[in-house]
């Protein structure tokens, strides 16, 4: 079996080289002025350091990479084992030991455990290859096996969803839930429920949305000043922030909805930029860049959490007679973000089952036809945008509240590409596709905070390598809501 | 009349950067029906190479300006258009056969990463350039507002027309032109007569960073800063400028980058500044309501 293999993929080793030449002469080419020299601000103009080194490390990095993929795919895994099991073991050592950057590839750690990682999983691939002779997977066997986690996943969603709320309601309560922690998982929550409510948008009734920040925004920005302006509290401003935003919603879908696809969706970042702008140069109203800060916190019926109590009545603890401890708001803080996305999950799956919801998921589908059968096109993608704005604003006056400052620089176009690829990532339509994308691309990054620079370059990274294996996202599971089976009545 | 001729000066002249990189858009659009919506970061790193290369020669001392010129210009077009291939082959071939989506996901994924991969080797600060073209023409001296007409202005639009030439020949002439107007009518249709689509696309690609790129150089020249974030702005409305023009058409998106020029520089001359970007998406969002064609192209229509 090897041997026919090896027979079938006789390997051309100067094709190779001269493959692998080209790969590195490009990366040469890519690099050599971005990466070669860094202008520095001096006195009387412009300072140039060199990186020579840098860019000569990445080439012959991609050379010998292009070579041993192309020795992989001909089926001779031992030297590229060898030589990758090598070069990783020198490679970590060097890295763990800590000292003589001379022989590192680069300057920066994070790029030379990159490396080191890159190395271990190519010697993995080729151990593999090795043990397995030509057992590999083919990309339609792996993205069928995929579809079929994503599947099960799907129909598991029953007791994998109480088991995620239990975890999810028990998390303030483990030992070693710290507030850094506790912060991350309220981050992540508040990014599941944009995910939910654009997944209403996005993954429903399949209408591309790139400037859902803009409903963040309406909702941050009403609740603020709502609260600031007329002294309301944050349960009176939550429903008119989600209010407002869904206005905001019905203002822009109404003459804009028509259109189809990416037309749209530049519409929809237009807008979304008009309202970022809007707010950074109306000064009166909004005070432009400086922001809007002092936004009351939220209260738990009628009592705030604070250390000392109103003169006039109880805080939390002094209420239950409790002893004061400053992690309790941001316990609170993280159940109301769990509390708003848990309804934003019950709403959306309650109103796939409702006629409008079905509409969404055929229009979906085939506009055309639903014209046909009576379905108003516009009128039905109207709610849909209504309904995620309406969770836009919730998630935005939470925001407002959490933070207690607002600013146009939170509602840039970055959140709203984030927000998006939450969806799509996550496999759109799914629900825990959602959560999981969520938790993947909001808390990973968070937890590895300190890398700072580098994080946003992952996240870019991470959403192309992504999409460029999973095409359809992660849990990417289409079934439609209802069906004709052949196995009984609908469901 | 003067202030208004000035205005028109400076209007046509960014609008012409506008418009060169608003072909890239339609001319990819027009074939895999995609917004490439990193194409915004290509110009970005056009202008920095730009800058990168003419510091360079200022180390070196060649200080003749139409050879230096000349230099950066050569050497921002090769380095920039390997940028746009390596980006079609990178994020866009893997999903040629995907839902549209992916491959908008992979595209915003792709210019947070050339924006962070900028920022990170080049620093976050905005850099200056020394101006390198000075002096113009002036005109109605003895009125009450006197027109410059620079001759950096003078160059910008004489490139901007000359490549515009010379890419309407190679679109209309060349046998790589024809291979993309076939691609662009049926993609599958081409591959069936013995078009090689993948490597069509790519040339595509690599055509588009090139004029992204002299855009970027004369964005440089122009305005004589730069940072990395300058690719997210000057995309949007260069693609604005595409779906003003009717996207697909290569004299539309010329055309509407002269508009969206033309309004940014009136309305910032006549309104306000401020609200300058405002104008422009508010004109798309327009446009876009009452001839969703766009000024110059075909009427779309959907089958069953």
């Amino acid at each position: 079996m090897r041997e026919a293999a090896a027979r079938a993929l006789a390997f051309d080793l100067a094709g190779a080289l001269k493959d692998a030449g080209l790969v590195a002469g490009i990366v040469v080419l890519l690099t050599i002025a971005l990466v070669g020299f860094r202008t520095q601000d001096a006195s009387g103009g412009a300072a140039l350091s060199y990186r020579f080194e840098d860019v000569f490390a990445v080439a012959a990095l991609a050379f010998l990479g292009r070579l041993a993929v192309a020795l992989l795919r001909a089926h001779r895994p031992r030297p590229v084992l060898g030589a990758s099991v090598l070069f990783a073991l020198a490679l970590t050592a060097l890295l763990l030991h800590g000292a003589e950057t001379r022989l590192l590839p680069f300057a920066s750690a994070p790029f030379n455990w990159t490396i080191a990682i890159a190395a271990w999983t190519l010697s993995a691939r080729a151990a593999w290859l090795l043990w397995h002779s030509a057992s590999e997977l083919s990309a339609e066997a792996r993205d069928a096996l995929m579809d079929r986690i994503g599947a099960r996943v799907q129909r598991s969603a029953g007791f994998l969803g109480p088991l995620l709320l239990v975890a999810a309601v028990t998390l303030p309560f483990l030992p070693w839930a710290d507030r850094r922690l506790l912060d991350i998982a309220t981050l992540v929550l508040t990014y599941i429920l944009l995910g939910w409510g654009l997944n209403i948008v996005v993954g429903l009734a399949g209408l591309l949305d790139l400037g859902y920040v803009a409903f963040y925004a309406v909702g941050a920005y009403s609740y603020a000043l709502l609260a600031l302006y007329f002294d309301l509290g944050f349960w009176t401003c939550l429903p008119l922030a989600g209010i407002l935003a869904a206005f905001a919603g019905i203002l822009l879908g109404f003459p804009v909805l028509r259109l189809r696809g990416d037309y749209l969706a530049i519409v929809t970042l237009g807008f979304g930029e008009i309202i970022r702008i809007i707010l950074l140069n109306w000064y009166e109203f909004t005070r432009g860049p400086d922001g809007l800060s002092g936004i009351p916190r939220p209260t738990f019926f009628g009592l705030p959490i604070t250390r000392t109590p109103p003169e006039d009545g109880h805080s939390f603890h002094s209420f239950f007679g409790l002893e004061y401890s400053p992690i309790d708001r941001v316990i609170f803080l993280y159940y109301l973000a769990l509390a708003l996305a848990l309804i934003t999950n019950f709403v959306t799956l309650r109103i796939r089952k409702l006629p409008v919801g079905r509409a969404w998921e055929a229009l979906r589908e085939d506009e055309i036809a639903c014209r046909s059968l009576g379905v108003h096109p516009r009128n039905t993608k109207l709610t849909a945008f209504a309904l995620g704005a309406m969770f836009g604003g919730f998630g935005g006056s939470f925001f407002a509240t959490r933070q207690g400052f607002v600013s146009p620089e939170s509602f840039t176009f970055l959140e709203s590409a984030i927000i998006l690829a939450i969806v799509v990532l996550g496999g759109m339509g799914s629900q825990i596709g959602v959560v999981l994308a969520a938790i993947l691309l909001i808390g990973l990054p968070e937890v590895f905070r300190e890398l700072n620079q580098y994080r946003m370059l992952a996240f870019g990274m991470a959403m192309v390598a992504i999409m460029v294996w999973r095409p359809r996202g992660l849990l990417a599971h289409r079934d439609p809501t209802v069906r004709l089976s052949d196995h009984g009545p609908p469901r | 009349m003067g202030y208004f001729l000035q205005q028109l000066i400076n209007g046509l002249t960014l609008g012409m950067i506008y418009g060169l990189i608003a072909i890239g858009y339609t001319m990819v659009y027009g074939i895999i029906g995609m917004i490439n919506f990193a194409h915004g970061e290509i110009f970005m790193i056009g202008a920095f190479i730009a800058f990168i290369t003419f510091v360079v020669l200022g180390l070196v001392g060649i200080g003749w300006v139409p050879l230096a010129l000349l230099i950066v210009l050569l050497a921002t077009m090769l380095l920039t258009s390997v940028y746009g291939w390596a980006l079609e082959r990178v994020a866009y071939r893997p999903l040629r056969h995907s839902p549209r989506l992916a491959a908008l996901i992979t595209a915003i994924g792709m210019s947070i990463f050339l924006q962070n991969y900028v920022q990170l080797l080049q620093g976050a600060r905005v850099k200056p350039l020394q101006p390198v073209i000075t002096g113009g023409m002036r005109f109605l001296e003895g009125g009450e507002f006197a027109v410059t007409f620079s001759f950096l202005q003078m160059l910008i639009i004489f490139v901007t027309l000359g490549l515009m030439a010379g890419f309407t020949l190679i679109i209309h002439r060349t046998a790589l032109g024809r291979a993309q107007r076939a691609c662009q009518q049926d993609l599958g249709m081409a591959s069936l007569v013995g078009i090689d689509v993948d490597r069509t696309i790519a040339l595509t690609f690599v055509l588009g960073a090139t004029l992204a790129s002299v855009a970027g150089l004369m964005f440089l020249l122009n305005y004589g800063v730069i940072d990395f974030y300058i690719g997210f702005l000057a995309g949007i409305k260069a693609f604005t400028a595409a779906v003003l023009g009717g996207i697909g058409s290569v004299p539309g998106a010329m055309l509407g980058g002269l508009l969206i020029g033309l309004i940014e520089a009136f309305w910032s001359a006549y309104f306000s500044v401020e609200y300058k970007d405002v104008a422009v998406f508010a004109i798309l969002i327009l446009v876009l309501i009452f001839r969703p064609t766009g000024l110059l192209g075909r009427p779309d229509v959907e089958k069953v």
